[in-house]
């Protein structure tokens, strides 16, 4: 056992490091530190550039345009993103529907979507949950009926991230209604600007339009469209499933989370006038936050050190989505308790562009938002009650 | 020992809850949010004139019913259930409590103006620096030879935008934590060198930052006695708060039936989400903290009225505890209810959100659990 970095992993995290000090844009920064809504270009910019380098998918095999990297090295990676506040690569297309597509597609499949996910020139969002089918995803009733050589698909889903940017979209769909469940789904991927695809808005409790309805009206997609055998779509979205709890973890952004969090308790101050991050009780719950977020960090580096010896991501992966998303919250919470009264004044109320500028201290804008939005992180990808079962299942055989 | 409601207490329960489920359900609400001004000033006048609320905690003298604590927290539990943004308990708590402590020609004018929906108070007693000690204020007064200008900038003060008066706290003397040298004033709202900036709160309410730029006001402005309103404050505080959780003991009530209600209709494997164990027993828990509550606001709203380090304690307790249920309810009510809850679509989010800004209103957890242990220290020393 080891902690230290080899010489060349080391040097390896200096060319990540000046990388990333040297073409982030200055921009996107800016935007960041003044907490402006990121457009759809700004989101793809550093996507870009990132694939320019050739380091936009860390985790894909070389074939496919992966850069080959240990799982060190992409551990490393992700911490020195983090620890430079970089906005995070979008998980649609990289993490989720591209190692779906290189695992299970056909030849043809991957030379045309895989490309144009590197790249970032197909932005990618996930239909997967309904309105009836959410920790029971396989009670899903969106129906694709085959009809010559398409699918005529019928349905509405619900929860589909960023989909008012999205080209295209991957769907899991019934394919088989008489059979079980599970056994009747298939996955496809369905361009979303076919006639039929209807994109509303849902608005969530921080006034964010993350969130859409999608509805399917008789949308035809072409059976090539399918990725994998028809009525085996369940295999692909259990296989997804486990690739996104993988660093759904999110050690690294906990730790800069922290950083900011422990930036304002300096600046904020306690009923005495001493800073807040000297007040006992709140340096405390700091203090204990710290203490959650280390034992994080090394249950998901013996996860990863697991998986470089050959084990695929498993059952493990709950435990980090369950404690990773505890910790998210926590600092949400301890931010919004860090800026007192000023967490009350709804900073959506000054638009940007208008003449005024929001209330109270910067830091504080979005704190309540930030909170309330962060409730979802215990709620999507499986709810950490789902998670809890599938660890009662696999790991102690319940 | 008695914890029953007089038969007027129960009126005024029965139709306040009436008059709320009327007209102030959850879509209702969501309208007012929207008008002009981001409320429907109707609804307060309705309080006075139909529901004759208004004057249920002022004395026969001043054309109130002669009630007390214990009505304002029949009427803040009510308040809560229906997440209101009604300025009852800056109006007619704080600001009748200081007319009332002052006397003389204030209450004599302003008490009858309440009771009539004529009159809204608020109670500017925050600034940037202060977090939730009132005495860490740097607002200064200064005896001008007519009566007092005032300088400095309060923060978040709920009901300002279209509040008639303000009640302030400014130094007259000491320095920034000094409990000696706070004075209290009621100033009239248009008073010049009074600028506001309005804005809407994270859970529906509307608030101002207030800057004083060498406004003047009267000899009479000032209530009490020079530099010496650090007690009275104290007390307009711990009733605020008691007050806060009598509200919040409604707000986490209603938000626990939403949830049950929510979790018996919503199908997921075969059987609503209700038949799972784990989420009954977090509905159990939930019912728990709000039982609790109700309990909490009972103890500090019984005990206002004794000396103020024992007050201080019963107070301090209640919001403690109730600010760690809260938070507890509210998230648990999101988690139940799964995607939805984090819309807006649902009445859950805004009882969450509303609930969320409860918990630090007038003191977080941290804030009374130290004032608890400072007088922990006093006993040890």
């Amino acid at each position: 056992m080891d902690l230290a970095f080899t010489p060349e992993e080391r040097a390896f995290r200096d060319e990540v490091r000046a990388f990333i000090a040297d073409n982030y844009p200055a921009e996107l920064r800016g935007k960041q530190d003044e907490g402006e809504e990121l457009g759809k270009e700004d989101m793809l910019s550093w996507h870009r550039i990132l694939y320019r380098k050739g380091w936009v998918a860390p985790a894909w095999p070389t074939e496919y345009g992966g850069p080959g990297w240990s799982a060190t090295q992409r551990y490393i990676f992700s911490e020195e993103l983090a620890r430079a506040d970089t906005i995070p690569v979008l998980p649609f297309g990289i993490n989720m529907v591209g190692p779906v597509i290189y695992t299970f597609g056909t030849p043809a499949q991957k030379e045309r979507f895989l490309p144009r996910i590197l790249s970032g020139d197909d932005w990618w969002c996930q239909g997967y949950s309904e309105p009836g089918a959410g920790s029971d995803l396989a009670s899903l009733r969106t129906r694709a009926e085959r009809v010559g050589d398409h699918y005529v698909v019928n349905g509405q889903k619900t929860w589909t991230t960023l989909a008012q940017h999205a080209d295209w979209g991957f769907f899991l769909v019934r394919t088989d209604p008489a059979a079980k469940p599970q056994e009747g789904i298939s996955f496809l991927l369905i361009d979303m600007t076919s006639p039929g695809v209807t994109v509303r808005p849902i608005i969530t409790l921080g006034g964010e339009h993350e969130v859409n309805e999608v509805w399917l009206e008789n949308v035809k997609v072409p059976v090539e469209n399918r990725i994998f055998e028809e009525n085996k779509g369940w295999t692909c979205a259990k296989f997804l499933l486990a690739h996104e709890r993988t660093g759904i973890a999110g050690v690294a952004r906990s730790k800069r989370g922290i950083e900011r969090l422990k930036g304002i308790a300096r600046a904020e101050l306690d009923d005495t006038g001493q800073p807040l991050l000297a007040n006992p009780f709140f340096r405390r719950k700091v203090a204990e936050l710290e203490c959650d977020l280390t034992a994080l960090e090394f249950t998901e580096l013996r996860t990863l050190a697991g998986e470089a010896s050959g084990k695929g991501p498993g059952p493990e992966s709950s435990l980090l989505k369950v404690k990773g998303t505890e910790i998210q919250q926590r600092i949400t919470e301890l931010v919004l308790e860090a800026v007192g009264q000023y967490g009350a004044p709804y900073f959506r109320a000054f638009p940007e562009g208008s003449n005024e500028s929001p209330i109270g201290p910067a830091h504080a804008h979005r704190a309540a938002p930030t909170y309330f939005n962060m409730r979802k992180t215990s709620i999507y990808g499986g709810s950490n009650e789902i998670q809890r079962n599938i660890i009662a299942k696999m790991v102690l055989g319940l | 020992m008695d914890f029953s409601f007089t038969e007027t207490q129960g009126m005024l329960r029965d139709s306040l809850a009436r008059y709320l489920r009327e007209r102030y359900d959850f879509d209702s609400r969501q309208k007012m949010l929207a008008m002009p001004g981001g409320r429907d000033p109707a609804i307060w006048k309705a309080f006075a004139e139909e529901l004759g609320i208004l004057g249920a905690g002022f004395p026969e003298e001043h054309g109130g019913l002669g009630g007390g604590h214990v009505d304002h927290m029949v009427i803040m539990e009510e308040l809560g259930r229906a997440i209101a943004i009604e300025p009852y308990l800056d109006t007619c708590i704080v600001g009748g409590g200081a007319l009332l402590a002052a006397g003389g020609d204030h209450a004599a004018t302003l008490i009858p103006g309440i009771i009539a929906g004529d009159v809204i108070i608020a109670f500017a007693w925050a600034e940037p620096k202060s977090r939730y000690n009132p005495a860490r204020i740097e607002t200064r007064a200064t005896a001008d030879g007519a009566g007092w200008t005032l300088s400095g900038h309060k923060s978040v003060v709920i009901a300002a935008p279209y509040a008639t008066h303000v009640l302030v706290t400014a130094r007259t003397g000491g320095a920034s934590g000094e409990r000696d040298g706070v004075s209290l004033f009621l100033v009239e709202a248009g008073t010049a060198g009074i600028t506001r900036r309005d804005y809407p709160t994270v859970d529906g309410w509307m608030a101002s930052e207030l800057f004083f730029e060498r406004a003047n006001v009267g000899p009479h402005a000032l209530l009490g006695a020079e530099g010496q309103a650090m007690g009275l404050v104290d007390e307009l505080l711990d009733r605020a708060t008691a007050a806060t959780c009598a509200e919040a003991a409604g707000t986490m009530r209603r938000l626990h039936e939403l949830t049950l209600d929510y979790a018996k209709q919503r199908q997921q494997f075969g059987q609503p989400i209700s038949k799972f164990q784990v989420i009954q027993h977090r509905l159990v828990d939930m019912l728990m903290e709000a039982e609790q509550a109700v309990s909490m606001a009972y103890q500090a709203t019984l005990r206002l009225d004794l000396r103020a380090a024992e007050r201080a304690r019963a107070v301090s307790q209640a919001k403690a505890k109730i600010a760690k249920g809260a938070r507890f309810l509210g998230q648990s009510a999101i988690q139940i209810h799964g995607g939805i809850g984090i819309t807006n679509e649902l009445a859950a989010g805004h009882y969450f959100k509303r609930l969320t800004m409860l918990e630090s209103r007038y003191g977080d957890q941290d804030h009374h659990l130290a004032r608890l242990e400072a007088m922990m220290m006093a006993e040890a020393a």
